[in-house]
């Protein structure tokens, strides 16, 4: 079910959603750096958009620059421990993005902790960076879009 | 709405943090509160962090994780003897026992504590500018 609206505003109502999960994930990265056995988290965004875009229109998702910051953060390997705890009524219920918990994933710690903890803050600093200008870039082009409705729909 | 754990999660970090700085400075402050008594001399106290799987409110979901302090351990390492009869404290062999407090230790635990709780404001002060920009959507001031 889509509205006009909907689809008037494309990817990004979409794209905001999964932003802010995904800064609240790297929040929780940052917040338990030193929480003993905590393990660091993402979400593999590209995969949680295109499972996200109800349109179909994957080839527009995949072309879109929103991809991981670095090959090695997310693993493959690690869908299964991700999608397992996402299975407690998830983030699909609660933000109507679907696919948002198998799209997250464990970290593969480059230099994990004795204490089992494997948060990078360097990593996860720059990660809520990026994001935080991700999110703005997409609040802009969300408002630029509104901004185009507006006028089309006045008449001076 | 989910942005608004966000304040949770970082909240949650800063006030673990503020424990365990609350625990360095008490370390820190009793460094020399010798006695002269080994069990009853003051310990090295650290506060043990646990991750709240997404234990904030209702519609729970894995992806916000806070963090809390479960408890503040104790140090279980013997505390340090030393001779100072001319000590009033002293023990009738003329010892006293000095806190098992390591202050290289504590420093750089003071340190790590400070930045995590800076990396948490950082975080809470990024999040409330999203907040607030999309509060602003599409106004045409913005």
């Amino acid at each position: 079910m889509q509205s006009v609206l909907d689809r008037y505003l494309g990817i990004h109502a979409q794209a905001l959603t999964l932003e802010s999960q995904r800064m609240q994930v790297l929040a929780s990265n940052l917040a338990n750096a030193d929480t003993p056995n905590y393990k660091a988290q993402d979400l593999d965004f590209k995969a949680a958009l295109s499972a996200a875009d109800p349109t179909g229109a994957a080839s527009a998702s995949a072309t879109l620059p929103l991809a991981t910051t670095h090959p090695n953060d997310l693993t493959r390997a690690g869908t299964t421990a991700g999608a397992a705890l996402g299975t407690n009524d998830g983030i699909a219920s609660t933000a109507t993005v679907p696919g948002a918990e198998s799209a997250l994933k464990y970290r593969v710690p480059l230099a994990p902790a004795l204490d089992g903890n494997t948060v990078d803050e360097q990593l996860e600093q720059s990660a809520f960076a990026e994001n935080s200008v991700r999110y703005q870039a997409t609040l802009s082009f969300l408002n630029s879009k509104l901004r185009a409705l507006v006028s089309a729909l006045s008449s001076s | 709405m989910s942005s608004f754990k966000i304040f949770d999660i970082a909240g949650s970090g800063m006030s673990a943090q503020s424990v365990r700085l609350n625990t360095v400075a008490s370390n820190l402050a009793n460094a020399d509160s010798v006695s002269g008594d080994p069990n009853s001399v003051y310990r090295a106290k650290h506060p043990v962090f646990q991750a709240v799987l997404g234990g904030l409110g209702a519609g729970n979901d894995a992806a916000s994780t806070s963090v809390k302090v479960t408890g503040i351990a104790e140090n279980p390492a013997a505390p340090a003897s030393r001779y100072d009869p001319s000590n009033p404290l002293a023990d009738a062999q003329g010892y006293v026992y000095a806190p098992n407090v390591n202050m290289v230790e504590e420093m750089t635990d003071m340190i790590s504590a400070s930045r995590s709780y800076q990396n948490n404001v950082e975080v809470l002060n990024t999040a409330r500018d999203l907040m607030l920009d999309t509060l602003k959507l599409g106004q045409s001031g913005s």
